[in-house]
């Protein structure tokens, strides 16, 4: 299968948070980049079906592909290597000064590069770590005029079909679609692989183009950041069970939740 | 003046909490340009437009019920299309919904059938001049983001139990709606639905959630977490990444930056450490309770109330406890 997977360039989450002198951005500084959890998660998925597809008699007709596309600086390069040496086969970079919070306008840009690359199944995290949004993927299916399938937490492809399971609040359901389609991808589905020196190597050397992000109109902006207000410190009211009538006492009459 | 769409969410046609959640928002921000009007579309089998009713009392003037057979499972292609073929028709100055598991699959694909821009989890909405500004917890909630949105309408997603629903009685109109596209050349089939469980109250629906981790220290003494969870009455029960990665919970249970982000009323974490992925998660409760035998663990940081003892302790005695409170009001 050709399989195209969108990743994003995200800070490392558990990092601690500066806001920029600018208040329109986070402070950069000192803060660790890789790919974001959820992308890696899709380009996972990605490798595997292609190996399993690789590996089925009715398919070598056709051999599989993985390209990663990224929007974003130059400095996204250095993710769409990362998913290289995963096992991706090359890496597209739309160029763009910063990716923008306007979903639409990324989805437009995507839309333009994949509408013609013939691509089976296009993957994208569900959402990425920085605005957990969640509307790159779905819009540009939707602009590609293509199924999308959002949240999967597990995919299987045959037969020019898929099947996937959705998570719901208290629910889960599982949906059939036609290929070609979008597909976003969920936790739970696929631990990533860590890339071998070799692989890392040999990342160097595969096919990277860049070419202008054709964003359009962006018409979300960040007007200003801020960082939450801090919640009171931490009380410890007691030891062991002896505590429990005044935890009691205090969620009754102080916090009135009981 | 200008008018506001809602997507109302439904279930089994049943509505959503968060549904009368978004009719409020709407309503707050249509009274806030002037007092026009706010419609709320709702789909389902026949039948579903009697949810009207409650729907006028939490603030919508006009119901437009976009009625179909096939919508017993849940069609995200016609109902997309039916939102957007509305939305298309009228103008309207937003189109808001929740950013559930519904919301978060529907709005982005009107968005981009309108060429409307998107604001997704969204706390807090307001109109300024010819742009909405809106508040958006990025970063798993650790940086609040003011994002301007230029052109309407706009798209905007509301972060579920992040607005009050209230009353704002209306004498409802009723309009019927023939789905905008046929449900039968819909792409993407539900195929089965797998229910969570009978009588389950949901992570993001609960006043109440007990969470259980590691500390728990095996998958039977869950238990106890359930109980605590039963003794509440109006609980809901979550668990730590860490819980679920071992199968000793179902991922959907996982609370954390990677699964649910939830704002309960009360918020107990028995034997949870609170590293920064569970933090994210919950740390917007409004009033935390944690149960942990280390009292250097991070939890007790952001814990109104903690409590430094061995879970398999403390947490039966507080369950009896809280049953007896309960019992005595």
């Amino acid at each position: 299968m050709k399989i195209a997977v969108c990743i994003k360039r995200t800070p490392d989450s558990e990092s601690r948070f500066r806001i920029a002198s600018s208040a329109t951005s986070i402070d950069e500084t000192g803060l660790k980049f890789d790919i974001d959890d959820f992308a890696g998660y899709a380009v996972e998925v990605a490798l595997q079906l292609n190996e399993k597809q690789g590996s089925s008699a009715s398919h070598q007709d056709k051999p599989g592909e993985t390209v990663v596309i990224a929007v974003g600086p130059d400095l996204v390069q250095e993710t769409l290597r990362k998913a290289m040496s995963m096992g991706a086969d090359r890496a597209v970079q739309l160029k763009t000064d910063a990716v923008p919070y306007d979903g639409i306008a990324v989805a437009k840009a995507l839309a333009a590069e994949l509408k013609t690359g013939g691509f089976d199944l296009v993957l994208f995290g569900k959402h990425a770590f920085d605005t957990s949004f969640g509307v790159v993927g779905t819009a540009t299916a939707e602009l590609m005029g293509i199924p999308c399938v959002t949240a999967a937490s597990s995919l299987e492809i045959s037969g020019g079909r898929g099947k996937a399971r959705r998570e719901l609040e208290g629910a889960a359901e599982i949906v059939d679609f036609p290929l070609p389609a979008a597909v976003t991808i969920d936790e739970g589905i696929a631990r990533p692989r860590y890339p071998s020196l070799k692989n890392i190597m040999a990342a160097k050397k595969k096919p990277l183009e860049v070419k202008p992000a054709q964003l359009g109109q962006t018409r979300v902006t960040v007007k200003s950041m801020e960082l939450p207000p801090d919640r009171p410190a931490g009380r410890i009211i007691g030891e062991g069970v002896a505590a429990v009538p005044e935890l009691i006492r205090l969620l009754q009459t102080e916090a009135k939740v009981l | 003046m200008p008018n506001v769409l809602v997507f109302a969410e439904t279930r089994a046609n049943t509505l959503r909490k968060v549904a009368l959640e978004v009719t409020s928002a709407a309503r707050a921000l249509v009274d806030s340009l002037g007092g026009g009007e706010v419609h709320a579309l709702v789909a389902g089998t026949p039948g579903v437009a009697s949810v009207a009713e409650k729907l006028g009392e939490y603030g919508a003037d006009v119901v437009i019920a976009v009625e179909h057979a096939a919508f017993a499972q849940f069609d995200r292609e016609a109902v997309s299309a039916s939102i957007a073929a509305r939305a298309g028709a009228q103008s309207y100055r937003a189109i808001v919904l929740g950013f559930s598991a519904q919301g978060r699959d529907v709005g982005p694909r009107v968005a981009a059938k309108l060429d409307a821009p998107i604001a997704a989890d969204v706390t807090d909405i307001r109109a300024s001049g010819d742009s909405v500004v809106v508040k958006h917890p990025a970063y798993a909630n650790k940086v609040i983001v003011s994002l301007e949105v230029k052109g309407a309408p706009c798209v905007l997603s509301v972060r579920p139990s992040a607005f009050v629903a209230t009353a704002s009685p209306r004498t409802v109109r009723t309009e019927a709606m023939a789905p905008a596209s046929d449900p039968s050349a819909s792409r993407v089939v539900v195929k089965e639905v797998i229910e969570g469980g009978k009588g389950r109250i949901d992570l993001g629906e609960a006043p109440v959630i007990v969470s259980g981790g590691r500390g728990l220290k095996a998958p039977e003494n869950f238990k106890l977490v359930e109980e605590l969870a039963a003794a509440f009455g109006n609980a809901a029960v979550g668990a730590t990444r860490a819980v679920t990665d071992d199968g000793w919970r179902p991922h959907s249970d996982q609370i954390g930056q990677t699964g649910r982000q939830v704002s309960p009323q009360l918020y107990v974490a028995v034997g949870i450490s609170g590293a920064i992925q569970h933090l994210a998660g919950m740390r917007t409760s409004k009033t935390i309770v944690a149960i942990n035998k280390d009292k250097e663990a991070p939890i007790f940081k952001v814990a109104d109330y903690g409590i430094v003892g061995d879970v398999l302790e403390v947490v039966p005695a507080l369950t009896n406890a809280v049953r007896a409170a309960k019992a005595g009001h």
